[in-house]
């Protein structure tokens, strides 16, 4: 579907987190309010990571239905903020050139004006794939 | 004379100091010595009861003298006999050497290194890389009296 | 002039075969104040410490200077040898020739030209020795244990035994601490006040055990052997003279609801109490928060039906002083309040419970008389979720970062006492990892999950929450990749222990280092585990790390072997090689002191005669009982007023001097 490259050591630049801080607790997925939402769970986006295993996130739904919510990243006890790894590889799909999904002419059609600035900017980001 | 001279230059084994403190770092030499590691007979250690015992005088106080390296060698941070005191040393050491490194001795003519007492062969390692070193740098001028010379 | 001495030791052939010691010797002869210099086949035999003595006599040495192994080896057999020939035994110094020379190297040349630099080095240096006297300090036969849980009342039986006097000093009203409200310990299941309220009664009739309850250490001055300490006894307005412990007045009190803090909180208890059946001292205490007469100056009931007539509301708090020549420090632990993980909802939901409070609601004295009821309607759970590792092993601001070690083994032992007790009780532990590393531990671990049924899964639980009176549990299974969500009646948290409140204060007090948890830090952290680095001061418990009860009762028992140890001896010799100021330099900065990790400076403000000018300076003064010599002071004193004996600045120097030479 896209052919992102990118490796471990850029994804922790970016997102700035350490992967090899988790201790595996489980307390990111036991927190997580759309866990069924996702195939590959915030837990698993830490692990796989860490291994080097990042082509199938690249590919999942899950970096899309990841609410953003930051509970994860809230209630991690070693401030690993799986929410930021999740985002970071969300960032290395949306960052491609040319694979807009969604174009600028577009996007007044579907303002909402109750919507607040900063939903409707993340929403974009997050949806126009 | 000039043939001479240039044996010398090929020669030249520099003056070392180290300063080891009694209860990790000096016990690491006896135990290097112990183990018959080898390492070069230019290093001369001074028994201090704590790495920060050791005064930043007695460094610039050995370059005045000639010396052409110092190390200064404690216990590991956390181990020290007197709890904080290699954290003391750490601290002074750091604040030395970037002033000696202004006024023109390299950085790598000093050095802080952590030794326990069941060391030995980091010890001799250490003092023979160290004296490498320094031999690779060559004479230390800076610093040197240069009323001591005749 | 000094008139120095050099004996150059063969060492067999382990220096002579490497070193030409003759050479060593010819050649030390010629520095300046060496009356005398030869060489021995083994110095440190009857017959070369003959010669040495021999010598010192006959050439009136004043310094000595012996070429041989390590000092570290033999400057202690040495030092005996000069001070026989009537020499002081710091006069000598010791050139490392075999350790730090002939072993290390091949070439004879080269080791005897190094042995030469050596010796010279230690002959600059003892030209600069002076005559140095330990100091003898007289020990005071007593100590002072702080805190009166089971690590505090083991030392002081242990030190009792021994026939040396101890006191306890503990904040509560009776002694017994945490394992007091303990129901049952692992991994045997014996009743902890069982095999606790014996001691505490031994503790409490020992002839040799003052108890001080209701008292707290005000001031510690002093060093080791000989420590002053103000004790403040909190006033329990009640005579412990003459109350008999009988309980009336609490059963008369009418202020009868004030959280019991032996129970968590979780039932009442009367303004004037005895926090549980079998305290140590028992007597009575009135809290003055809750007590009407104190608060309203009507009621006085209890003072009506005392017939001891022990009863007195004027009662002031009081001062007392005691000597101890050493300090225990047996100050313990809390578990904390897991306010801060809302997500537990241990504020909101009254049947999500520490694991301290379900200790007490497990046991016969406890608040439901040892049947299992949950607080919110006291009706019996049927579904019980343990929640492991709260608040450790974390490293946001709201978590302990170290694992408080005694969670995984009290979880085991609390789920299967409710499968033991109710069978029909579903258990399940979310744990991170069990950790087991104890006798028996393992084997108990297993047994709950093998004999007992409790299910185990791996995973932390995400959020706690309540529909209809149900608790709402969402965790994740991590093996099972999935999120569990599950109904619960009660929740257990397995909230992080930290030290004492009171730990850090009194570390102040007495000038002993913590760490950055608060945990007080050993002298070692593998050799001198139950030592403080402050001399004198002992650490027994988990006042120094978490432990559970056997680990506690060993480090007990070790600290008091050490402390016997101490005031076994009528004197302690001091090290001489300890700082002192020069009065003359020095500019009262406190800068020395910030640094000593013993607290061994104090200042006076004396009249200094500064060169026929008289003034009045503060300037530092060390106390030579408690400096360890490290030297800390001397570097960082801005005005060079700090040295070291033994090892000077100027010793140093002229070591460097001869080695650059």
């Amino acid at each position: 579907m896209f052919n992102t490259k990118i490796s471990k050591e850029e994804l922790e630049r970016i997102s700035g987190v350490k992967t090899n801080k988790c201790m595996k607790c489980g307390k990111c997925s036991g927190t997580c309010p759309n866990f069924d939402g996702m195939d590959y769970h915030p837990h698993q986006f830490v692990d796989m990571v860490d291994k080097g295993n990042i082509e199938p996130l690249l590919q999942s739904d899950s970096i899309w239905t990841c609410l953003s919510c930051m509970a994860c990243l809230q209630r991690c006890p070693r401030n690993v903020e799986p929410a930021k790894l999740i985002e970071a590889v969300r960032l290395a799909v949306v960052r491609q050139q040319d694979a807009n999904h969604l174009h600028a002419e577009e996007i007044p059609e579907l303002l909402d004006e109750d919507l607040p600035q900063q939903a409707i900017v993340s929403a974009f980001r997050k949806y126009k794939k | 004379m000039q043939v001479n001279e240039v044996e010398e230059k090929k020669e030249f084994t520099p003056l070392i100091v180290a300063f080891c403190c009694n209860w990790c770092s000096y016990a690491g030499a006896d135990l290097a010595g112990s183990n018959r590691l080898n390492y070069p007979a230019n290093i001369k250690i001074i028994r201090v009861p704590c790495s920060c015992r050791v005064n930043p005088l007695f460094i610039l106080r050995a370059f005045q003298r000639g010396a052409d390296g110092v190390i200064l060698c404690g216990c590991h941070p956390g181990d020290c006999h007197y709890t904080t005191g290699n954290y003391y040393a750490r601290r002074r050491m750091t604040t030395l050497f970037s002033m000696l490194d202004y006024l023109g001795i390299e950085k790598e003519r000093t050095r802080v290194e952590w030794v326990s007492a069941a060391e030995g062969v980091k010890f001799a390692q250490t003092m023979n890389e160290f004296a490498e070193a320094i031999t690779k740098l060559g004479e230390n001028r800076k610093l040197r009296d240069l009323r001591c010379e005749k | 002039m000094q008139r120095i001495g050099v004996f150059v030791c063969w060492c067999g052939s382990n220096i002579a075969a490497t070193v030409d010691v003759a050479a060593v010797a010819e050649a030390l002869k010629n520095e300046p104040g060496v009356v005398f210099a030869t060489d021995y086949q083994y110095m440190c035999s009857a017959s070369g410490q003959e010669i040495i003595k021999d010598a010192i006599k006959e050439h009136n040495l004043t310094g000595v200077v012996i070429c041989s192994c390590s000092p570290r080896m033999h400057e202690v057999t040495f030092r005996r040898t000069v001070e026989a020939a009537g020499l002081n035994p710091y006069m000598l110094e010791i050139a490392n020739i075999r350790e730090q020379c002939s072993w290390i190297h091949k070439d004879k040349a080269e080791g005897t030209e190094k042995a030469i630099i050596l010796g010279r080095t230690a002959i600059a240096k003892v030209h600069l020795n002076a005559p140095l006297t330990a100091q003898e300090s007289p020990v005071v036969k007593r100590a002072l244990v702080i805190g009166g849980g089971i690590a505090g009342i083991q030392t002081a039986l242990d030190i009792a035994d021994a026939g040396f006097e101890v006191d306890i000093v503990e904040k509560n009203p009776t002694i017994g601490g945490k394992m007091a409200q303990l129901d049952k310990t692992f991994p045997t299941l014996d009743c902890a006040a069982c095999i606790l309220t014996p001691k505490m009664v031994d503790a409490g009739a020992n002839e040799k055990i003052g108890l001080y309850t209701y008292c707290e250490v005000d001031k510690v001055e002093g060093f080791v052997g000989n420590f002053k300490v103000t004790i403040r006894q909190k006033p329990r307005y009640v005579d412990a003279t003459k109350c008999t412990g009988c309980g009336e007045c609490t059963t008369k009190c009418p202020s009868k609801k004030n959280p019991n803090e032996f129970n968590m909180g979780l039932d009442n208890r009367p303004a004037i109490y005895i926090p549980f059946a079998q305290a140590v001292p028992k007597l009575a205490t009135i809290d003055p928060d809750d007590c009407i007469y104190m608060k309203t100056g009507k009621c006085g009931l209890c003072s009506k039906v005392c017939t001891a007539g022990a009863i007195n509301y004027e009662q002031k708090e009081e001062f007392i002083t005691k000597e101890y020549g050493a300090i225990v420090v047996a100050t313990g632990y809390n578990q904390i309040k897991p306010t801060e993980f809302e997500e537990y909802g241990y504020n909101n939901y009254p049947d999500v419970v520490t694991s301290l409070e379900f200790e007490r609601l497990m046991n016969a004295a406890g608040p439901t008389k040892g049947h299992l009821l949950r607080p919110s309607d006291g009706k019996p759970p049927k579904k019980i979720v343990f929640v492991q590792c709260v608040g450790s092993r974390g490293q946001s601001c709201r978590d302990k970062s170290y694992c408080s070690k005694i969670c995984c083994m009290y979880t085991a032992k609390h789920a299967m006492l409710v499968k033991d007790h109710y069978p029909d009780v579903e258990v399940t532990v979310f744990y991170i990892d069990v950790r087991t590393p104890g006798k028996n531990f393992d084997e108990f671990y297993r047994r709950a999950v093998e004999e007992f049924g409790v299910h185990y899964v791996k995973g932390m639980v995400g959020k706690v929450s309540e529909e209809d009176g149900v608790l709402k549990v969402q965790a994740s299974d991590l093996l099972a990749n999935e999120q569990i969500h599950m109904d619960a009646d009660m929740v257990v948290l397995a909230a992080a222990i930290e030290p004492n409140e009171s730990a850090r204060s009194l570390a102040t007090m007495l000038t002993a280092s913590m760490d950055t948890n608060d945990f007080f830090t050993e002298a070692h952290a593998k050799l001198r585990p139950v030592e403080s680095p402050t001399a004198g001061v002992f650490l027994s418990g988990t006042c120094q790390g978490p432990k559970d009860i056997p680990e506690t009762v060993s480090q007990a028992s070790a600290a008091a072997a050490k402390v016997i140890g101490l005031l076994a001896k009528d004197h302690l010799l001091c090290n001489p090689c300890v700082s002192h100021s020069n009065e003359l330099l020095c500019n009262g900065c406190s800068t020395c002191a910030n640094v000593c990790p013993y607290g061994a400076i104090d200042y006076v403000t004396k009249e200094i005669n500064d060169h026929g000018v008289r003034e009045t300076r503060r300037v530092a003064v060390v106390n030579e009982a408690v400096c360890q010599g490290c030297g800390a002071c001397t570097v960082t004193c801005p005005s060079g007023a700090m040295d070291l004996k033994g090892f000077a600045n100027r010793q140093i120097m002229a070591e460097v001097d001869a080695i650059c030479r």
